[in-house]
């Protein structure tokens, strides 16, 4: 049970089946008050399904499910009242100005019209829209509608803000826009729950990211940890690289590589040394097209846990 | 089955009234200009060579059906392409039914709000015609009343359909082999005691026919004794028709 105050989400072997296809394999992780998590893996890894069963859309198919200590499968309608929610498509009311939606937003959660209108005036001056207060929603940009939406979603002061790929299909600038507003949320105490496969945006926002592949989860810390634990500091990539070479270059620097992948024909050397092994090999193999030394990230922790990389 | 229906749908019925307030001027003129087609061709045109029906000129005879039809339509094209873009396009479902609002209640959201359209279209339609003095009876004023009853089950088709269908495309399907042949099968142009047996068989089984049979009286001040059977036949229907839309959106949205 989720007796704990402190615990926001409480999974315990969730499992989410679509006509019989398991889309969620039997997941746990809890979910603190005030942290930011994010679910990260690719498109089909089960992220949207896992949150979609956190609001409250999706019924789950066996396990267990707490959210804010309410079991999610009988207090559906005081759980979506207590939480915010920006799906993934934008779902704004397009035919209505941006005032208009966050007014009407309101009522589905029975603000009384004062609150509502002070409300929407603090919000739209948090996602600077303030002036586009009686545009109406078809003429904003991407990025102003995925604002709104965030808006929107704050409205009832929510325990818990679940964001669904809250930056997918945005360019750059309107990307750091949201992830700045984010970092205000963080800043202000709001528990932020999201799903991303830009690991950019993992690292950058999240406290602690819960990697997802084929409905489970493959690991789980804090950006840092994640990559020390599986990586190690730097990185580098060699191409090409046929398997037989590949086990004898490793072979020659196993003192200094923590661990190797080959995919394809590129080789990853994992270390913590890595200046030394790019010493060692770059006299020696100057035949070799692609040789990069940089630094370690979250997409190297995902392509050591699957094999494969977060974007195919 | 326990259906979670509260205070709420209003909030989506208000939803789509908010919206419709934008639009409402251009969506009633073009609405009743069709209505007004069907009654000068068939009326003035046909009628021209159709003796009275009933006692009555032809123009007279069909006026009160035309009402009864022209709500059908509105609402019909409400809880089909409407409801549709809503649900499909824009998602409207989707950012409603994460709020403390059930499924349940948007679909009865949905539900009221076709009728209301119905009601008000066909009132529009009602008010042309008593200024052309197609009407005879303050009975009339009942029509509303009538037509509120009547568009509920018009909206629960509609939404039954818009519940199982994969594209827009398919409504078309719906029009031509629902909603067009109870529009001329109905009573509206002709009395059903003129076709054989089995049309009058069909005639009976749609809601159009039993409001046809309620309007026009009601617009000619004639009493009748059969309206509680009509009234009783779309609160049945009504009632029956509740929750296969509900089971069919649950089904179709949060699987």
């Amino acid at each position: 049970m989720g007796v704990y105050p402190d615990i926001v989400v409480e999974a315990k072997n969730l499992v989410k089946s679509y006509n019989g296809i398991p889309a969620v394999k039997g997941i746990n992780f809890v979910i603190r008050a005030r942290e930011c998590v994010g679910f990260l893996g690719p498109n089909g890894a089960g992220k949207s399904t896992t949150v979609k069963m956190i609001y409250c859309f999706l019924p789950i198919t066996a396990g267990e499910l707490y959210v804010l200590g309410l079991d999610a499968r009988r207090h559906q309608r005081s759980i979506k009242s207590q939480v915010g929610v920006v799906a993934q498509e934008d779902n704004l009311d397009p035919e209505l100005t941006v005032k208009e939606n966050l007014l009407l937003y309101a009522s589905y959660f029975d603000l009384p019209g004062r609150v509502a209108q002070q409300r929407a005036e603090e919000l739209m001056n948090f996602i600077d829209l303030k002036d586009k207060a009686s545009t109406p929603v078809e003429e904003l940009s991407g990025g102003m509608k995925r604002r709104l939406a965030i808006a929107r979603a704050l409205l009832n002061n929510p325990k818990l803000l679940i964001l669904d790929e809250p930056t997918t299909g945005l360019d750059p600038e309107a990307r750091r826009l949201i992830w700045e507003k984010l970092c205000q949320l963080k800043e202000r105490g709001v528990t932020l729950l999201l799903t991303t496969h830009y690991m950019e945006e993992a690292a950058y926002l999240c406290d602690r990211i819960l990697i997802m592949d084929e409905g489970q989860i493959l690991a789980e810390g804090s950006p840092g940890e994640l990559v020390n634990k599986y990586i190690g500091k730097e990185v580098i990539e060699l191409a090409p690289v046929q398997e037989a070479q590949a086990e004898k270059l490793v072979a020659a620097l196993a003192s200094k590589v923590l661990g190797y992948q080959l995919v394809g024909e590129t080789l990853f050397l994992y270390s913590n040394n890595g200046r030394s092994i790019w010493q060692d090999i770059s006299g020696r193999h100057r035949y070799l097209r692609h040789q990069i030394l940089r630094p370690a990230t979250l997409e190297d922790v995902f392509l050591k846990l699957t094999g494969r990389g977060l974007t195919k | 089955m326990r259906l979670e229906i509260s205070h709420r749908t209003w909030k989506v019925f208000w939803r789509n009234f908010v919206v419709f307030r934008k639009t409402w001027l251009a969506n009633i003129m073009f609405n009743f200009v069709e209505p007004l087609l069907y009654l000068g061709a068939m009326g003035l045109g046909l009628g021209a060579y159709v003796p009275s029906i009933e006692g009555l000129t032809y123009l007279q005879f069909i006026a009160p059906g035309i009402i009864a039809s022209s709500a059908m339509w509105a609402t019909a094209s409400e809880c089909t392409y409407d409801s549709f873009t809503r649900m499909h396009y824009q998602k409207i479902y989707h950012a409603l039914v994460v709020t403390p609002i059930s499924l349940e209640e948007i679909v009865l959201g949905e539900l009221l709000f076709g009728t209301f359209k119905g009601v008000l279209y066909g009132t529009v339609i009602l008010l042309v015609e008593a200024a052309l003095g197609l009407i005879l009876s303050p009975l009339s004023l009942l029509i509303p009343l009538v037509l509120a009853l009547s568009c509920f089950t018009f909206a629960e088709l509609s939404m039954i359909w818009t519940g199982l269908v994969p594209k827009i495309d398919t409504f078309s399907y719906y029009f031509t082999l629902i909603i067009t042949p109870m529009f001329l099968f109905s009573g509206v142009f002709f009395p059903v005691q003129a076709m054989p047996s089995f049309a009058r068989g069909l005639a009976f089984s749609s809601p159009l026919y039993h409001t046809v049979e309620l309007v026009r009286p009601l617009a000619l001040g004639q009493a009748t004794s059969t309206a509680w059977l009509h009234i009783l036949w779309l609160v049945g229907f009504s009632v029956l028709f509740f929750y296969p839309p509900i089971y069919l959106f649950k089904h179709r949205l949060l699987k």
